[in-house]
């Protein structure tokens, strides 16, 4: 079995009888896997991560997380947003140790060794490329180094699925290419399974196992990918036919979709 | 250097100015002292009733900081509440606004009836006018985290009350202090009114018995009075605020 199983997944808001916001989901992703979800905007992507995170439940179906069904939040994924969400009376460092003082069993541990738990944060930092960032403060960052940070608390409980929720939207261009890298890199050395949302097929081509479209609203699947580039990928791929193929191809079926 | 050399010497200089101003204007139009004293005999009436003057401003002073810690305390645990809970939020928010709507002069021979004349209708007064705006700031603050962060710790098994304590409580603080500004200066404004309807004591009754003796220059004297108390309470308020919540000013901070 999958390590993420949506089956038959309907979900509506507002309850049953309202409009859905997703129909009839089947979407499996494989332990280590990197999948894209890609899709027009509305089309339930936010959704679609929060069901598989246990924050909200499928009205129809069943959503399977390693290999349980889920009826609670699922504490071993780590979320980050388009937002970076940093609280500003804390530093870098502390942020990104936020979720250790909430999750179960970091919780009852960190006071008490907290020193050993920075260690690691600083680990995680370093490896993003923000070290000796740890003590300023989130508005002391730029956007992409906040966005960094974001990843960075997202991954300090060590979780074993990394949902990204258009991590990349507000940046600009160059910083988004650095940050592709980084996910790339983290998602080699950690070999977490990452379901990424994006708007950006170039972005989904480039660093996906494997692209998932969605239909407009109510969310359906419209087409699976299976993206059989070489790895490790360098930037220098985006400009390749093959890739450009691949992208192209894509987006005419999304159009022909939309009709 | 230059800069706080100016926030300094402007202020004064302008309110020397305009009492300068004030005096020549009396005595060029010959506006009778009854109508409009001139400062200086405002200042004259601080000489001559200088103890009463304290002592009543004192006795308001107590009296509004009473109403005023009542006001925080219950301000703050209501506002918490409303804005940790949709449901109370939904339940309350008409009865607030409705309370809110009422001129607290209006609930003062109430508070008479209740409890007689004297200082506890002023305390509840200035309690009543002064607790609204410290549990819409906090509602406020607690109702402004983002959504996506609390997903990012909901996701972690966090409760309601986790969520509270990492980021509503935090985030509601500056507003909380913010707050306390507003709060205190309408404290002040409902303990007056409060003892210049009912009270035989404060500084709105010795302005009230200055007014039935035509002392003129008395009843501006407890405007001064009271005016000095407002400004150095906002001034603490601003101050404990600055301190309390230096993130929120961004690279403020850093000064
Ligand atoms: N909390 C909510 N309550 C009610 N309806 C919601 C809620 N969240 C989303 N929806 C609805 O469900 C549908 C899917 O929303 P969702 O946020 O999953 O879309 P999305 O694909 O993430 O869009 P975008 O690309 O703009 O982020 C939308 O039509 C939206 O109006
Ligand atoms: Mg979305």
């Amino acid at each position: 079995m999958a390590f993420v199983e949506l089956a038959g997944v309907c979900h509506a808001y507002g309850g049953a009888g309202t409009p859905l916001a997703v129909e009839n989901l089947d979407i499996a992703v494989e332990k280590g896997e990197f999948a894209a979800v890609v899709g027009p905007s509305g089309c339930g992507k936010s959704t679609l991560m929060k069901l598989a995170t246990g924050l909200q439940f499928p009205q129809a179906g069943t959503v399977t997380v390693d290999g349980e069904r889920v009826s609670r939040p699922v504490s071993l994924a780590g979320m980050a947003f388009q937002a970076p969400t940093l609280l500003p009376w804390r530093t870098t460092i502390d942020n990104v140790l936020l979720p250790l003082e909430i999750v179960r069993p970091h919780r009852s541990r960190i006071r008490r060794s907290r020193a050993a738990y920075r260690e690691r944060a600083e680990e995680l930092l370093a490896q993003v490329g923000l070290e000796g960032a740890g003590e300023k403060y989130p508005w002391e960052l730029s956007g992409g180094m906040q966005m960094r940070a974001s990843l960075c608390r997202a991954l300090i409980h060590a979780p074993q699925l990394l949902m990204l929720d258009e991590p990349f939207g507000a940046l600009d261009a160059f910083t988004r290419e650095e940050l592709w890298c980084v996910i790339r890199d983290l998602h080699r050395t950690t070999g977490v399974t990452i379901i990424l949302v994006t708007h950006d097929l170039r972005e989904a081509v480039f660093l996906a196992d494997r692209v998932v479209v969605l239909t407009s609203r109510p969310g359906r699947v419209l087409e699976e990918r299976r993206i059989d580039l070489p790895r490790p990928r360098e930037l220098d791929v985006t400009f390749t036919p093959q890739f450009q193929t691949i992208v192209h191809e894509m987006r005419d079926h999304i159009i022909k979709a939309r009709g | 250097m230059r800069h706080s050399t100016i926030t300094w010497a402007a202020p004064t200089a302008f309110t020397l100015f305009s009492l300068l101003l004030w005096e020549a204007a009396v005595k060029l139009f010959n506006i009778p002292p009854f109508f409009l004293p001139p400062p200086t005999a405002i200042a004259e009436a601080f000489v001559r009733f200088g103890p009463a003057i304290a002592s009543e401003s004192l006795y308001t002073l107590i009296t509004t900081l009473i109403g005023f810690a009542m006001a925080v305390v219950f301000g703050l645990g209501l506002g918490l509440l409303v804005g940790a809970s949709r449901t109370i939020y939904a339940g309350l928010y008409p009865l607030m606004i409705g309370f809110n709507a009422v001129p607290k002069v209006a609930v003062v021979p109430i508070l008479v009836l209740w409890f007689g004349i004297g200082g506890v209708p002023a305390v509840l007064t200035a309690f009543l006018i002064s607790f609204f705006p410290i549990v819409v700031n906090v509602a406020t603050g607690l109702a402004t985290t983002e959504p996506e962060l609390e997903d990012v710790l909901k996701v972690l098994g966090a409760s309601r009350l986790d969520v509270m304590r990492k980021v509503g409580i935090p985030r509601a603080l500056p507003y909380f202090f913010g707050s306390l500004k507003i709060a205190i200066t309408l404290a002040f404004v409902g303990s007056v009114i409060s003892e210049s309807i009912a009270s035989n004591h404060g500084i709105g009754n010795l302005m009230l018995q200055a007014q039935a003796q035509f002392q003129v220059p008395l009843i501006f004297a407890g405007l001064v009075a009271l005016a000095v108390e407002g400004i150095v309470m906002y001034a603490l308020m601003a101050w404990v605020e600055k301190r309390m919540t230096g993130w929120a000013h961004r690279g403020g901070h850093a000064a």
